[in-house]
C-alpha cells in the first residue's frame, strides 16, 4: 500500500447514484451491491449475488444492446481481478455508453478482509489504460468522484475508475437475492411490459 | 455418377442464428468455428464480440438479455470447463443462453491433451443444468441449431449443442 486511502465507500456510491435518472446500473457481488441498495434500491439495478468476475462482462452485453442508455458497473477490486480478461474484452469492443468504477478497498471484504492483488501494486487504472480505455482513472477524493458521476451520461467512454475507498464495514443493505426476480423487474422496467410476450 | 450435395452446415448454422434474431455473437475461436464466425461477421445484424476466455462470454449473454437482446456463444469443448461457475448465473436468474460447442478429444484426436475435456464435455454441462444437444451429421445441423435456439430463448434456459468432431473433421497436425 502505497497511501492511505480514505474515501467513505457508501459516500461514493451515493454520490454517484444521486442523480442516476436512466442509469443502468450492474453490481458485482458482495459491498458494492449493498452499497448501490443503501443508495437507494431501483429495478434498474441488478445486483450479483455470485458468478465472481462476470460483472464486467454483464455490463458490456447491456451497454451493447442498449446504446443509447448509460451503464455503470460498480464491482470491488476482487471481483475485477477475478474477470481481469475482460478489461480486454471491453477494451477491443469500446462501447461509449459503458463506465466502470470499482471500489478498491484492496481487501477481500466477504472472506475476512484477506488483502487482494491490488493491497500490493496492482495498478487496476493503469491495465484497463492498456486495455484501450477511453479515459481510466484513479480516484482519491469526492471530487473526483463527482466529476465521475458528472460525466456518467455523456457517453465518452468506455471509462474506467478505480476508487481507493477505505477497508471498512458499513452495515448491511442488502436487495433482493431471487435472480429471476432481479431479472424480471429490470427487463420489465427498461424494455415494458411486452418484453417478455415475444 | 453424381455425389449427393453435401450440407454446407455453416451456412445452416448462420441461416438459423438469423432467423432467431441473433444480434451479439460472443467466440473464443475454433477451427470448427471459423467459416460460421466468418459468414456472422458478414452479416450487418451480427455484433461479433471476440472473448479472451469463455466464461466472458456467459456474463455477456445475461448482459445482452437484460438489454434486450439475443446473444450466441461460440466455443471449443476445452472451453466449457472455464464457464461452470459463470453459468450460475443463467439458472438462477432463469436467462437463455445458446452455446455451439466445436467437440475435441472424440473422434480421430491426435492431440492427447484435449481428450480429459472432450470427453468431459457433456456431463460437466449437465451438471451445470444445461440442456445438451448434439448433432453429428452435416444435414441435421440446422435443424438442430434452429430447435436449440428456440428451447433456449422460448424457455429460458442455457441448451448447448455439441459439434461432433466427426462433423467437423479431426484437425491435422501434418504439413
Amino acid at each position: 500500500m502505497s497511501r492511505a486511502n480514505t474515501l467513505d465507500r457508501r459516500a461514493v456510491v451515493r454520490s454517484l447514484l444521486a442523480r442516476r435518472g436512466g442509469l443502468l446500473l450492474v453490481t458485482g457481488l458482495g459491498a458494492p451491491a449493498w452499497d448501490a441498495t443503501a443508495a437507494g434500491d431501483s429495478p434498474l439495478t441488478f445486483p450479483l449475488w455470485g458468478a465472481m468476475g462476470s460483472a464486467a462482462m454483464i455490463g458490456l452485453g447491456l451497454a451493447l444492446a442498449q446504446p443509447e442508455r448509460a451503464v455503470l458497473v460498480l464491482t470491488g477490486d476482487g471481483e475485477m481481478l477475478m474477470g481481469l480478461g475482460s478489461l480486454a474484452t471491453i477494451g477491443v469492443q469500446r462501447p461509449a455508453n459503458l463506465a466502470l468504477a470499482v471500489l478498491d478497498n484492496e481487501r477481500y471484504g466477504e472472506t475476512g478482509m484477506q488483502e487482494t492483488h491490488t493491497a500490493h501494486g496492482v495498478d487496476l487504472a493503469a491495465i484497463a489504460a492498456g486495455c484501450g480505455f477511453a479515459q481510466s482513472e484513479t480516484i482519491r477524493d469526492m471530487a473526483g468522484i463527482e466529476a465521475l458521476g458528472a460525466r456518467l451520461d455523456a457517453r465518452q467512454g468506455p471509462l474506467f475508475a478505480q476508487v481507493k475507498i477505505a477497508a471498512d464495514t458499513p452495515p448491511l443493505a442488502l436487495p433482493p437475492r431471487d435472480g429471476a426476480l432481479l431479472k424480471n423487474r429490470f427487463r420489465a422496467a427498461l424494455l415494458g411490459p411486452q418484453a417478455d410476450l415475444a | 455418377m453424381s455425389a449427393a450435395p453435401v450440407a454446407d452446415w455453416p451456412r445452416d448454422i448462420h441461416a438459423a442464428l438469423a432467423a432467431a434474431e441473433i444480434r451479439q455473437v460472443a467466440y473464443v475461436p475454433d477451427a470448427g468455428h471459423a467459416r460460421l464466425i466468418t459468414l456472422c461477421a458478414g452479416d450487418g445484424a451480427m455484433h461479433m464480440v471476440p472473448l479472451t476466455s469463455e466464461q466472458e462470454g456467459v456474463g455477456l449473454a445475461a448482459g445482452a438479455w437484460l438489454g434486450g437482446q439475443r446473444s450466441v456463444l461460440l466455443m471449443q469443448s476445452s472451453g466449457v470447463g472455464n464457464c461452470i461457475n459463470a453459468l450460475t448465473l443463467i439458472e438462477t436468474c432463469r436467462l437463455p443462453l445458446l452455446m455451439l460447442i466445436t467437440m475435441r478429444g472424440e473422434f480421430g484426436e491426435f492431440n492427447p491433451w484435449q481428450v480429459p475435456m472432450g470427453r468431459a464435455t457433456p456431463q460437466a454441462l449437465q451438471l451445470a443444468d444445461v440442456l445438451v444437444q448434439r448433432a453429428s451429421r452435416a444435414e441435421e445441423v440446422g435443424a438442430v441449431v434452429a430447435g436449440a435456439a428456440r428451447l433456449a430463448f422460448a424457455s429460458y434456459r442455457a441448451v448447448a449443442v455439441l459439434l461432433s468432431q466427426q462433423l467437423i473433421g479431426a484437425k491435422s497436425f501434418q504439413k
